[in-house]
């Protein structure tokens, strides 16, 4: 997984509540077998006037103009800000590797939906939650300047605007410290391997019926 | 000491160790696996070089990309060159990795989430995951069942366990008795329509009170399932003996002596009296009408004798941009009643309604009528072979297919339409499934999401109609 130490980088606004999953990447995107790609169809049937097909060279696709990430003034970001429940929807790991694809590093919002929240950090993207009023200021400044950035320091838990203001911002010990060191969490859990196992054993003799009902191939 | 609530009893049941930075690590039971959210798992673990901690906990079957019309050219009548990649990457790596795979030919393949509980494989306190936001329905069972990403996809078959914070506890109690006619779906979209998508956010459901305790197996099961909708990535009902009679016997359920360590085990699978909750919610169950969505998020729910809302009613700036925008993409007007929306899709399937009991909830419903002649698609998808061939038993499938309906084979098909079972563009569907979003079941499709009954009754009238006004037949079951 990427790092994830400082950031700096141009935001850009999605001014709508309740971005779902299926908006951020459809469906017919998520049959690829593969982690990568899947940037240019980001926001899909915002950001282009047709419907995408999966392996399709986006190259020459009619643009929905209107559509944030089309603008030229919002070209190269990597911070994304939104409204209350974000990537609210299925479990679809798609949608962060969407993200990180097309370049965000970065979202924010009021709140996030769980799983999409929970995806995010194993993909090297941060997700932060702010109060409704402070997003709010967000916006209002991203509207008025453009090249509008912001600092994202993840060692502080802070964020720096251009006006000067600063704001700090929760994350869980445990997900900072693999965002931070880039760490694969399976290899940390895995540290763990004796109390996984000595629970394991404790397990099958309490409900012995939860091992070895359904036969495996290779049995 | 306060009482557990059910949560905290799974939870602590499955703890394995609380680490110094808060977070847990949680063994799992079971995880069920589908051809779109494990490729990339399967390729990490053969990246690093890691073998499945635990072969036997795994149950794979494909059920988003299957064709649900003739299988008889097999996965590779897949029309759909990635579609049929995906589906056979599946195969592949079940058969290199040795998990069981129900494939495509095989009757007990179907939804996940119905062969689960079918086929015994999710049993009450089990800790279940799959890479799909509808694991919620295995909770039905009293069960700890949630979705989760692809990353923890492998992490799970990695190390048999996942790393959680222990999420708050929310009791959503439905009281009373609800009237004839109102069903699980009925319940679970007043209860977000009640709460909202976001309602549950960070919470664990209990869906617990009368009402709830009055369902069938499948009726908590679709409860359970919109848990995902309302916020909660897991919803969960106590086991009782209607729990208990639905598991016994099935294939993978505890035989003989084990049978009986197994039900003394599952008896403590319940709230106790003096648990706390963080959040409770009360629902008057014998309020709750026949529920209908109207716009693009399942929170945007009414009665079906309810009126669209009117955004200029509405404070709340980003709401109010919200309805304004539903009401547009949907092509529907404020003010309008929900009778008066007109249908020209049907579709009966989904994890949240394919169970027999749905089938043959939409049958009585259907039995000697026809659809109207502006229904120009209506499906009935059942959740798994095994319940199509037990429908055809009953003669459902006729019912069905004299009435103007297309009886198919088992999958997700048009709850997401990444086979090839589409919603055409602007056209509205009365539709089982879960999720009303844009586009959701095809390009600039418009979902209105239903019971069963309310979906079979809206393709006979070709609009919404309250279904306790429509005559039912019974059906006599061999």
């Amino acid at each position: 997984m990427r790092k994830f130490n400082q950031l700096v980088g141009i935001v850009t606004p999605l001014d709508r509540a309740n971005i779902d999953t299926d908006m951020i990447i459809p469906k017919q995107f998520l049959k690829s077998i593969k982690r990568t790609g899947f940037g240019k169809n980001l926001f899909d049937e915002l950001r282009y006037l047709d419907e995408g097909q999966a392996d399709q060279d986006c190259e020459g696709r009619p643009l929905n103009k209107d559509f944030e990430l089309n603008q030229a003034r919002y070209a190269g970001s990597s911070i994304l800000i939104s409204r209350k429940n974000f990537g609210c929807g299925s479990s679809r790991e798609h949608a962060p590797w969407a993200l990180e694809d097309y370049g965000f590093r970065c979202v924010i919002a009021p709140s996030f939906a769980d799983i999409f929240f929970n995806n995010c950090f194993k993909n090297g993207l941060l997700p932060i939650v702010l109060s409704e009023e402070i997003v709010e200021q967000l916006f209002q400044g991203v509207f008025a300047n453009e090249g509008y950035q912001l600092e994202v320091d993840l060692a502080s838990q802070s964020i720096k605007a251009p006006n000067g203001e600063s704001y700090t911002f929760e994350v869980d010990e445990f997900r900072k410290h693999c965002l931070l060191n880039g760490l694969d969490e399976i290899g940390v859990t895995l540290e763990d391997i004796d109390s996984i196992k000595e629970y394991e054993v404790k397990r099958r003799q309490q409900a012995p019926w939860l091992f070895d009902a359904i036969p495996t191939l290779a049995s | 000491m306060a009482g557990k609530t059910l949560y905290d009893k799974l939870w602590n049941a499955h703890l394995v160790k609380e680490r110094e930075d808060g977070s847990s690590i949680i063994y799992i039971d079971r995880q069920l696996l589908h051809e779109v959210t494990s490729p990339q798992a399967f390729e990490g673990l053969r990246v690093a070089g890691r073998q499945p901690w635990r072969l036997d906990a795994n149950l794979a079957t494909p059920d988003h990309n299957v064709q649900t019309t003739d299988r008889s050219g097999g996965v590779q009548a897949i029309v759909d060159k990635v579609s049929r990649i995906q589906v056979t990457t599946l195969d592949d790596n079940c058969d290199e990795f040795g998990v069981l795979e129900f494939k495509m030919g095989d009757s007990r393949q179907g939804i996940v989430h119905v062969v689960g509980p079918e086929q015994g494989a999710t049993l009450p306190g089990m800790t279940v995951v799959c890479g799909d936001s509808h694991t919620s329905t295995h909770g039905a069972f009293g069960a700890l069942a949630h979705g989760i990403g692809t990353s923890e996809v492998e992490h799970v078959l990695a190390t048999q366990t996942l790393i959680q914070k222990k999420m708050k506890n929310m009791l959503v109690r439905v009281n009373g008795t609800v009237k004839q006619g109102i069903t699980g779906k009925d319940i679970v979209l007043a209860i977000i329509g009640e709460m909202g998508t976001a309602g549950g956010t960070g919470c664990a459901i209990e869906f617990g009170g009368k009402a709830i305790q009055a369902l069938s197996m499948e009726g908590r099961m679709t409860v359970c399932n919109m848990a995902i909708e309302a916020g909660a990535r897991a919803g969960m009902i106590a086991v009782d003996q209607t729990t208990i009679d639905y598991v016994k016997g099935r294939p993978f359920s505890p035989k003989a002596e084990q049978w009986d360590a197994a039900v003394a085990n599952w008896s403590d699978l319940n709230s106790d009296d003096d648990a706390v909750f963080d959040e409770i919610i009360e629902i008057d169950g014998a309020a709750i009408i026949p529920q209908v969505t109207w716009g693009t998020s399942p929170e945007m729910v009414l009665p079906v004798d309810g009126i669209l809302p009117d955004p200029a009613n509405e404070k709340d700036e980003v709401k109010k941009e919200g309805i304004e925008r539903a009401l547009s993409y949907m092509g529907l007007k404020a003010g309008m009643s929900i009778k008066d929306i007109h249908i020209d899709s049907v579709f009966i399937g989904s994890c949240t309604n394919s169970r027999i009991e749905d089938l043959r909830a939409a049958a009585e419903v259907v039995n000697g009528k026809t659809i109207a002649d502006r229904i120009s698609q209506a499906l009935i998808v059942p959740g798994s072979g095994l319940i199509k061939l037990q429908a055809e038993k009953e003669g459902l499938d006729k019912i069905f297919t004299d009435a103007g309906f297309e009886w198919r084979e088992p999958g997700c098909s048009m709850c997401l339409a990444m086979n090839a079972d589409k919603l055409e563009q602007g056209k509205h569907c009365a539709a089982t499934s879960n999720r009303n979003f844009e586009s959701r079941q095809g390009f600039g499709g418009r979902t209105h999401l239903v019971s069963p009954a309310m979906a079979a009754a809206a393709a006979l009238a070709g609009h919404f109609v309250d279904v306790r006004d429509v005559e039912l037949t019974k059906i006599a079951r061999a």
